[in-house]
C-alpha cells in the first residue's frame, strides 16, 4: 500500500474543507496539505445551498440580535460561547469571500445587499441570487487553485482514520479510478465530509450526503452529538425533493392550505401580515421547525391539497411578479418549471416538508476540535453546537466558513511539538482497512440485496423518526435499524471490479448511513421531550430540567450504542419562550 | 389522488470496463417508469433493480453540481435534466461525454479540463489587497451584471463535448475555462487580465475558437460561452493594436486593470 506523508489531511472538499485548506495554505505556505474528496470539489453539496449566508453588516443590525435569533431559533440547545464566537467571525468571513470574488448581490451604492430570512429579526442574509451556496463553493474552489501547497486527491473515498498513541494521525482512502488503497499519514486530520440526509427517502440532499465523515469519526471513538435533531425544510418540491429556498418566503411568497388560508397564523406565528410585505420573524418568516410542523398539522386536519406525490400545501409567489422573480429567484422558477411543470409566475406550487440538514454530527468544541487529539471537524458533519435544536436558514453557509477556518488554525496549533509517528503502528492500522475491503470482495453466500436494505433503512427513518415521533415508533425503529446493521454484514457485492466500482462505494455509503441512522434514532428515543426539530407526540413540552443537554452517542461495534449527555453552555441567555407572533404580543 | 402516467423506457447504454473489456459495447435495458422521470432516474432504477454493475456519476439531481453530463442520443446533456417523456417511443442511447477518455461505463476522466481551468487563473488577482477590516470592495449592480452570467458555469463540461474544435485540437483551452477567465477579467475587483492574456490570447486560447456556437447551445446554465469568447477576441485584438500600432502604447490589459483599481478605492 502506498503511503502519502503530509502535514494535514482534509477529508471533504466542499465549503468547509476548501475554507480549511485555504486557511492552512495562507497561514503557513510550507505546510503540506492533502485535500481528499470522493467527488471533484465543485460537485460537493455546498453547491445546492440557495438562499444565502447570515452576517451582521448593516447599521440597523447588531451582534446581540444575531445571537438572540440563533439561540432562540435553536430552542436554547446552542452552546452560547460558540454562538458568540460565530456571530463575530461571520461578517469577516463573508467579507473575505467578497474579496475573493464571490458575486454577492449589491445595493445601488455598490455595498453588499441583504435579504430577510426565517427566524431572523433583521435582514442580514447575504445572497448571490438564489445560488448562494453554488457561488460560495466555486469561489472557494477557484481561489484554492492559486495555492501550490494544496494537493488535491479528487475521487478518493476515505475509509478509516488512523488513530495511534491516542492521536489521530491519518486516514486510509481508495483511489476510485484504480481501486488502489492508499494511506495518508499526517499530524492533524480535519473532517469536512457533510451531512447524512440520504438516510431518509425524501431529502434535498444530493446522493453523496451519506455521512461517511461522521461514521468514520464515530467508529474511531469520537461521539456523535445531538443526532436526533434532523431539520425538515418546509418547502421541497413534492416529487424530487428539490429545495425551494426559504428566500421564496423571504422575498414575499406565502403558504396557503387548500382553502387559501394562510394557516401559519393558526400555529402561533400570526397575526396575518399583508401579502407581499413579509414581516421579519413571523408568519412565513418563522423558523423552519415551526413551519414544517405546522404543515404536518394541516395535513392531519385534512386541509392539504392531494397530489400524485402525497399531501401538500401551496407556496404562492404570483404576486411577486415575473421581473422580481427572475431577478431574485431564477433557479426556483426553473426548478418548478422543469421538474413539476408549474410556472410560479402564473400558479402556486405544491410543496411538502423535506429532510434538509442534520443539526447533529461529530462532537466538536468552539475550536472545531473533537475529543480525539489531532482530529478536527467542521461543516455539517460536525456538531459544534451553533445550531442547537433547529438551525436558522443562512447560518450554515457561514458556519462552514467560520469553523472551516477555525479547524485549520487548531490543526496548526496541534502540530507543535508532537512526538514522531510510530509508522509501523499506523501501517498495521491501515492494514485493517485492507482486510475489511478484501472481505467485502470475497464474501459469498449472502442473500441480502444492497438496494433492498437501503430502502428498508430509508422507510424506517421516515416512518419512525420523521417530523413527529412517539415512544412506540422509535422503539420499533431502533430495533429495525439494529437488525439492518446486522444484516448489512451479509450483503453481497455484485461488482467485483477495481475500476470506479460504484457498487462498492454505495455499499460503503450504506454502512456509513446505517451507523448514523442508529445514532439519530437512539438519541431520539432517549430524549423524552420536544425541542426544536425533535418533536414527540408523547412528550409535547420542552423539559429543561432533564434535557437542557447534548445527546452524546458512542459507537459500540455491532451492539446498540451507548448514550450519555453533556451540559449546554449558557453564558447570558437563560432558556425562554420562542416567540414568533410578530407584533401580536 | 391522481396517478402519474407510466411509460416504457428503453435504454441503450455504453458499457466499458478496462479490467475486462477489449472494447466498448452497448447494453439494452427495458423498464417502465413515471413519465415525469429524468434519464438519471431511469439509470438509478437500472442500478438498484436490474444491474448493480452499471456505473455513472450523479449527486444533486437539480442541475447544479455538474456531475451527470452524458451523451443522450448523441447530444451532451445533464441526465438529471433530460426528461424521459421527451424520448417516448424511441430508444434512448446513453454514452459517456464525448472528447474525454472513458474511465468506466459512463464515467469519463475530466483531468484535462481540471488542468485547463487552473491555467486560466480563475481567481481575483490584485496588486494591492485591502484588509478585511476596511469592508467590501464596492461593486454596483451594473458592474456585477458585466460578469455574473459568466460566473454561473457549473463545470459540467457539456460544452467541451459539444465543441468540434476541442475534438480536433485537444490543446484548445476550451469554452468553460476561457469563459472563466473572461468572468474574472470582467470583474471590477480584478487586476489580473494581463496575466491571463498569456494563456488566453494564444492559439490554444481564444484564437482557436471558430465560433461554431455549439457550446452555448448545450450549456445547461445559460452561460453562453460563445459570447464570452467573442468578447475576448475583440479585446485581445484591441490590445494588439494598442501595443503594435500606437507609439508608446501599453497593453490594454494593464490599462484596464489600473482603471478598475481606481474604480473601487
Amino acid at each position: 500500500m502506498d503511503t502519502i506523508s503530509t502535514d494535514v489531511v482534509i477529508i471533504g472538499a466542499g465549503g468547509a474543507g476548501l475554507r480549511a485548506a485555504i486557511a492552512l495554505a495562507e497561514t503557513d505556505p510550507t505546510l503540506r496539505i492533502a485535500l481528499i474528496s470522493k467527488v471533484y470539489p465543485m460537485r460537493s453539496h455546498t453547491c445546492a445551498a440557495e438562499g444565502g449566508a447570515a452576517g451582521v453588516i448593516k447599521s440597523d443590525d447588531s451582534f446581540d440580535l444575531h445571537f438572540d435569533d440563533t439561540v432562540g431559533g435553536g430552542d436554547w440547545l446552542s452552546d452560547q460561547d460558540c454562538v458568540e464566537y460565530f456571530i463575530h467571525e461571520a461578517p469577516k468571513e463573508l467579507l473575505q469571500l467578497e474579496h475573493w470574488g464571490c458575486p454577492w448581490n449589491r445595493e445601488a451604492d455598490g455595498s453588499v445587499a441583504v435579504r430577510p430570512f426565517g427566524g431572523m429579526k433583521k435582514k442580514r442574509t447575504w445572497f448571490a441570487a438564489d445560488k448562494s451556496g453554488f457561488h460560495i463553493l466555486h469561489t472557494l474552489f477557484q481561489t484554492s487553485l492559486q495555492f501550490p501547497s494544496i494537493i488535491r486527491y479528487d475521487e478518493y473515498y476515505a475509509l478509516d482514520l488512523l488513530v495511534d498513541d491516542g492521536r489521530c494521525q491519518g486516514v486510509t482512502a481508495l483511489e476510485m479510478r484504480s481501486g488502489e488503497l492508499r494511506q495518508f499519514h499526517a499530524k492533524s486530520v480535519i473532517i469536512a465530509g457533510g451531512g447524512a440526509g440520504r438516510m431518509f427517502p425524501f431529502s434535498t440532499n444530493g446522493a453523496i450526503k451519506t455521512g461517511d465523515g461522521m461514521a468514520m469519526a464515530y467508529r474511531a471513538g469520537a461521539p456523535l452529538k445531538d443526532m436526533e435533531f434532523v431539520q425538515y425544510h418546509p418547502t421541497g418540491l413534492p416529487n424530487t425533493g428539490s429545495l425551494l429556498t426559504e428566500a421564496c418566503r423571504g422575498e414575499g411568497g406565502i403558504l396557503v392550505n387548500k382553502n387559501g388560508r394562510r394557516f401559519l397564523q393558526d400555529y402561533g406565528m400570526g397575526p396575518e401580515t399583508p401579502v407581499g410585505k413579509p414581516q421579519l420573524k413571523t408568519m412565513e418568516l418563522g423558523p423552519r421547525d415551526r413551519v414544517s410542523q405546522s404543515i404536518w398539522h394541516e395535513i392531519q386536519k385534512g386541509n392539504a391539497v392531494s397530489t400524485p406525490w402525497g399531501e401538500c400545501v401551496l407556496l404562492d409567489m404570483r404576486h411577486l411578479g415575473e421581473k422580481y422573480i427572475d431577478e431574485r429567484l431564477p433557479l426556483v422558477r426553473e426548478l418548478c418549471a422543469s421538474y413539476l411543470q408549474v410556472d410560479i409566475v402564473k400558479d402556486p406550487v405544491p410543496i411538502r416538508p423535506v429532510v434538509h440538514y442534520m443539526m447533529g454530527g461529530i462532537s466538536t468544541n468552539t475550536k472545531a476540535a473533537t475529543p480525539i487529539p489531532g482530529l478536527f471537524a467542521a461543516g455539517e458533519c460536525a456538531c459544534v453546537s451553533l445550531n442547537g435544536a433547529n438551525r436558522l436558514g443562512s447560518n450554515s453557509l457561514v458556519e462552514l466558513l467560520v469553523f472551516g477556518r477555525r479547524a485549520a488554525l487548531s490543526a496548526i496549533e496541534h502540530m507543535q511539538g508532537l512526538p514522531a509517528a510510530n509508522t509501523a503502528a499506523l501501517n498495521a492500522r491501515a492494514e485493517q482497512t485492507q482486510v475489511r475491503i478484501r472481505e467485502l470482495f470475497s464474501r459469498t453466500g449472502g442473500t441480502e440485496s444492497m438496494s433492498g436494505l437501503r430502502k428498508e433503512m430509508m422507510d424506517t427513518m421516515e416512518k419512525n423518526a420523521g417530523i413527529y415521533r412517539t415512544e412506540e415508533g422509535l422503539q420499533e425503529g431502533v430495533s429495525k435499524i439494529h437488525e439492518l446493521r446486522q444484516r448489512y454484514g451479509k450483503v453481497i457485492l455484485t461488482d467485483k471490479s477495481n475500476v470506479f466500482n460504484t457498487d462498492l462505494f454505495q455499499m460503503l455509503e450504506l454502512g456509513s448511513m446505517l451507523d448514523c441512522a442508529e445514532a439519530v434514532i437512539v438519541g431520539a428515543l432517549a430524549r423524552k421531550e420536544s425541542r426544536g426539530a425533535h418533536q414527540r407526540l408523547d412528550y409535547v413540552d420542552r423539559d429543561d430540567k432533564k434535557f437542557l443537554c447534548h445527546t452524546m452517542v458512542h459507537y459500540q461495534g455491532l451492539d446498540v450504542p451507548r448514550v450519555d449527555y453533556l451540559d449546554v453552555v449558557i453564558t447570558k441567555s437563560p432558556p425562554g419562550v420562542r416567540d414568533y407572533s410578530g407584533d401580536h404580543k | 389522488m391522481t396517478q402519474l402516467k407510466q411509460i416504457r423506457v428503453q435504454l441503450e447504454v455504453l458499457r466499458y470496463n478496462p479490467d475486462t473489456d477489449t472494447e466498448a459495447h452497448f447494453q439494452h435495458y427495458d423498464l417502465t417508469c413515471p413519465e415525469e422521470w429524468v434519464v438519471l432516474d431511469a439509470l438509478n432504477k437500472v442500478k438498484a433493480d436490474i444491474d448493480p454493475t452499471l456505473n455513472f456519476r450523479w449527486s444533486c439531481h437539480m442541475a447544479v453540481c455538474g456531475s451527470c453530463g452524458m451523451m443522450i442520443n448523441g447530444e451532451p446533456k445533464l441526465s438529471c435534466h433530460s426528461f424521459v417523456r421527451d424520448y417516448e417511443g424511441t430508444v434512448i442511447r446513453v454514452e459517456p461525454l464525448a472528447h474525454f477518455p472513458i474511465e468506466r461505463d459512463l464515467v469519463t476522466a475530466p483531468d484535462d479540463f481540471m488542468e485547463k481551468l487552473k491555467r486560466v487563473k480563475p481567481y481575483i488577482i490584485r496588486k494591492d489587497k485591502k484588509p478585511i477590516s476596511e469592508g467590501e470592495y464596492k461593486q454596483t449592480p451594473a458592474q456585477l451584471m458585466k460578469f455574473r452570467q459568466y460566473s454561473m458555469c457549473i463545470n459540467c463540461m457539456l460544452c467541451y463535448a459539444a465543441c468540434p474544435e476541442y475534438g480536433l485540437t485537444p490543446d484548445f483551452i476550451g469554452p468553460a475555462a476561457l469563459t472563466m477567465a473572461h468572468r474574472y477579467n470582467q470583474d471590477s475587483r480584478d487586476c489580473g487580465r494581463a496575466e491571463r492574456q498569456e494563456v488566453v490570447a494564444t492559439h490554444e486560447g481564444v484564437w482557436e475558437c471558430t465560433f461554431v456556437g455549439a457550446c452555448s447551445e448545450v450549456c445547461p446554465a445559460h452561460v453562453d460561452p460563445a459570447s464570452a469568447l467573442q468578447q475576448m477576441k475583440i479585446t485581445s485584438s484591441i490590445d494588439w493594436i494598442v501595443e503594435h500600432l500606437i507609439p508608446g502604447g501599453k497593453s490594454a490589459g494593464d490599462t484596464v486593470s489600473r482603471e478598475k483599481a481606481g474604480d473601487i478605492k
